[in-house]
């Protein structure tokens, strides 16, 4: 092993930023983290070793504890329940003889759930060693399991297997026409540095990972800066669920994302740039070094470049299983090797990201249409869309329509519209940016994808009228409570209540005051939590709660007085001395009727 | 000198001063327990919430500017913190008729501020664990309260002894020694990290009891009166 630690900090010049990919590495080494590799990496890196326990503890693919020599984790968003998710798991699990969440006792399989893998549009999914297994259905398990248990390499597999289609059905402004590599730096130069930046400003780009700030503003800040060492990083930290609009960016438009990327270094001055990329997104890797690769032949990237003068590379970093790093300060904390625990601001990420340097973090989306609108200028984006939001939207639509995939729509399209060319019928409902977003009633089609309306991050999950609210809005309550990074006492513990609060009113157990009760817990978590995630993990509750209180007071019990004390509650404590929860463990507060 | 409104008070400020500090050098008390004026602050317990001009905002972290109206000790955002502090006390096990610290507990201490009389959420019954390999320092996670204090206070010492690590409900504080044992680091008794714990998670042995209960500092005196210039120690 100290060989091994040894060649592997070498690789990574024994830098401690490079934590997270070399606990990749060991991982896939050993199937866990030895702890003599943590103590030889303490010496090589000259980092405390809470560090490293406190990042292998983080991030849900490291892990102190033998997984198995084929680690399978199942993607648990609603979108794979939707599809199947709960037989499929069944079957897999019975198939290699592994109960969910457990080690074969040979050491050859473990399985588990883990959080959306961006597969929505072809699920159930699940990843073997990081790799992405999408559309799985009976005949694929049995063919895995074959693989398996002949301890085939995962490098022998089918590759059709590992297949994950892009799905575009709607392509408009930025997925109708790739940029010509490198026509974008060279418009960029040809204008003019400060020229661009202005053409930036009057396309009015926004933000496209949901929070919307002007692009422009964000870059002239960070240009404007005194510092002189800054850094331009992408954000494919794409972890919302239903989201997988940047997996296919990544896929088939990762050009246009580098072009815009050297555009933004050129801008603000950067010569190092990063892509975080998501670690369910291992499948994109080695595509995304290839482009790199060619970009630096074609001297697009590198020394020098296109003779400007402009020099920037790009560097690509995976994440480790954790959606609070979407967040663009713990994206930063996660690119230096830490913990994904989101930073106080201010100082902002322009004044002080990367290394304390000014660092802009950007969508993937939001750097494509960059290079869009440095080609074609501002005119070109802004005649599309409405008045506060210009330019289009990239979908990720899934859920109960005819083609979940891709569609990109001009701001202001309506929800109607969209249902109708997705194929979406007797809807219910739809969850609009993911759980952190808004979930809308089928009273609401009139209302549009903008951000004076529906703003979005591009997921966009359709329900219909079989779905159960409750169990949507229980898999992202139980979502927000898993991903939590726990720094802030409103969202550590208070999602937790949260659950445990919204379980007890889904498996009947609610009385009128539990509802009240519910509604200031997820008050108090959206106004006092430390960043967006804890101020959006009530959004699933309080969306539906305005939208359907009468579903709310059907599911709760019916009882003839106001409960001043709750009985079965306060038999917890004797539930859990006694290790008992069957039926006979619980009182009901008063007679049923 | 630029201004800021606290309740209705007019409080001076110097540039590159948070709230929290220009409160406390007017004798502005805002509720607590992660901040620490002589440390980075940290922004974690979320006590110190205030409103400004109709936001909420940590105090403790968020610059004081020209302009700002504050509400703090208003019956809203003590209700927060009273929920705030209730959350600490069941995801830990923290028992005050059985702990040493008790009344000199600066989470007691705030309890009493905010008139918490019961838990109100249920209790996590989480599983901890006591560290008592060290000789002259205890550690009992059960009181933890993730403030951070120790850990930057052993930073600043240059020793980074403890660490937060983990994530979400599982946090915890792990200390930083191959055995994963108070007694392999070189933690001593004298450093500022064994005295810093506003809880009893970081006890020095053999002091217990040295003041008897009923004659410890919020016995007598609201945490409100203390806090100004941070004599709990």
């Amino acid at each position: 092993m100290e060989s091994f630690i040894k060649q592997l900090t070498e690789k990574y010049q024994h830098q401690s930023t490079q934590l997270l990919m070399i606990l990749r590495e060991v991982q896939a080494q050993y199937f866990h983290i030895p702890k003599l590799a943590i103590a030889l990496l303490v010496k090589e890196l000259h980092i405390p070793k809470t560090q490293i326990t406190g990042v292998i503890e983080f991030y849900s693919f490291l892990s102190t504890e033998p997984r198995g020599r084929y680690d399978i984790y199942i993607s648990d968003s609603i979108t794979d329940h939707m599809l199947g998710k709960h037989a499929i798991a069944d079957y897999l699990c019975e198939k290699l003889k592994t109960p969910l969440g457990t080690i074969r006792a040979d050491g050859l399989v473990s399985i588990a759930n883990t959080s959306c893998t961006g597969l929505c549009d072809q699920g159930p999914a699940i990843l073997v060693n990081g790799h992405a297994v999408g559309r799985l259905n009976k005949a694929h398990i049995d063919e895995i399991a074959a693989l398996i248990e002949a301890q085939k390499p995962l490098a022998e597999w089918p590759t059709d297997l590992f297949a994950v289609a892009d799905n575009i059905h709607k392509a408009g402004l930025l997925l109708n026409e790739s940029v010509e590599k490198g026509a974008a730096i060279k418009a960029t130069v040809q204008r003019g540095i400060t020229e661009t930046l202005a053409e930036l400003k009057t396309s009015a780009l926004r933000g496209r990972g949901g929070a919307g700030f002007t692009t422009a503003m964000k870059w002239q800040f960070c240009r404007e800066t005194p510092e002189t060492e800054r850094y331009v990083v992408c954000n494919a930290d794409e972890g919302e669920p239903g989201t997988f609009k940047d997996r296919v960016l990544l896929n088939s438009y990762a050009d246009d994302l580098f072009e815009g990327m050297t555009v933004a270094a050129a801008i603000i001055g950067a010569k190092q740039g990063f892509v975080y990329l998501r670690g369910e997104y291992l499948h994109l890797y080695d595509k995304l070094q290839s482009v790199l690769a060619l970009r630096r032949q074609a001297n697009l990237l590198g020394e020098n470049i296109l003779s400007s003068g402009l020099n920037f590379d790009i560097e690509v970093r995976l994440g480790l299983g954790a959606y609070i790093c979407g967040e663009e300060s713990a994206l930063i904390e996660s690119l230096e090797g830490k913990m994904g625990v989101p930073r106080n601001r201010p100082p902002f990420p322009v004044t002080s990201g990367y290394l304390n340097k000014p660092t802009i973090v950007n969508n993937v989306e939001t750097f494509v249409a960059a290079a869009h609108i440095a080609l074609n200028g501002a005119e070109w984006f802004n005649q599309h869309g409405t008045e506060k939001s210009k330019g289009s939207k990239v979908l990720s639509i899934s859920g109960d329509c005819a083609r979940p995939g891709i569609y990109e729509y001009p701001f202001g399209t309506t929800i109607r519209q969209i249902l109708a060319d997705c194929g979406a019928e007797d809807v219910l409902g739809i969850q609009v940016g993911g759980p952190s977003g808004t979930f809308i009633s089928n009273k609401e089609f009139d209302r549009k994808i903008a951000f004076e309306d529906l703003a979005t991050g591009g997921s966009f999950i359709v329900f219909n009228n079989s779905r159960d609210i409750f169990a949507i809005v229980q898999n992202f309550t139980h979502f927000f409570a898993h991903e939590s990074c726990g720094f802030c006492t409103p969202c550590r513990v208070g999602t937790s209540l949260m659950k445990n609060q919204y379980d007890k009113i889904c498996t009947g157990h609610g009385s009128s005051g539990d509802v009240r009760e519910l509604q200031e817990i997820a008050k108090l978590i959206k106004s006092t939590s430390h960043c967006g995630l804890g101020q959006t993990a009530a959004q699933p509750i309080l969306t539906t709660l305005e939208r359907y209180p009468e579903l709310y007071n059907n599911k709760l019990k019916q009882i003839s007085f106001e409960p001043g004390f709750d009985l079965d509650g306060s038999l917890a404590i004797a539930r859990m001395l006694t290790g008992r929860d069957d039926s006979n463990a619980h009182l009901a507060q008063v007679e049923e009727e | 000198m630029s201004h800021i409104t606290i309740d209705g008070q007019s409080v001076p400020f110097e540039d590159g001063q948070t709230i929290m500090e220009a409160a406390t050098a007017a004798g502005v008390y805002i509720p607590h327990l992660c901040h620490h004026p002589e440390f980075t602050p940290h922004g974690s317990c979320k006590l110190c919430t205030v409103n400004v001009n109709g936001r909420c905002v940590s105090s403790c972290t968020f610059p004081a500017q020209e302009g700002q109206e504050i509400a703090n000790n208003t019956e809203e955002l003590n209700a927060d913190r009273k929920r705030l502090t209730q959350m600490l006390f069941v995801e830990g096990n923290h028992f005050c008729p059985s702990c040493e610290k008790s009344g000199n507990c600066q989470l007691q201490a705030v309890g009493y501020h905010l008139n918490m009389l019961d838990n109100h959420y249920p209790h996590f019954f989480a599983l901890k664990k006591v560290d008592a390999s060290h000789p002259e320092v205890l550690l009992d996670r059960n009181r933890c309260i993730f403030c951070a204090l120790c850990v930057r206070a052993s930073h600043a010492e240059g020793k980074d002894v403890f660490g937060i690590v983990g994530r979400g409900i599982n946090k915890h504080l792990e200390v930083t020694s191959e055995s994963g044992e108070l007694s392999d680091t070189n933690l001593e008794v004298n450093d500022r990290a064994a005295h810093i714990c506003p809880t009893g998670a970081i006890l020095v042995k053999g002091t217990a009891f040295k003041v008897p209960i009923g004659q410890r500092i919020y016995d007598h005196h609201d945490i409100d009166e203390m806090s100004l210039g941070e004599s709990h120690e």
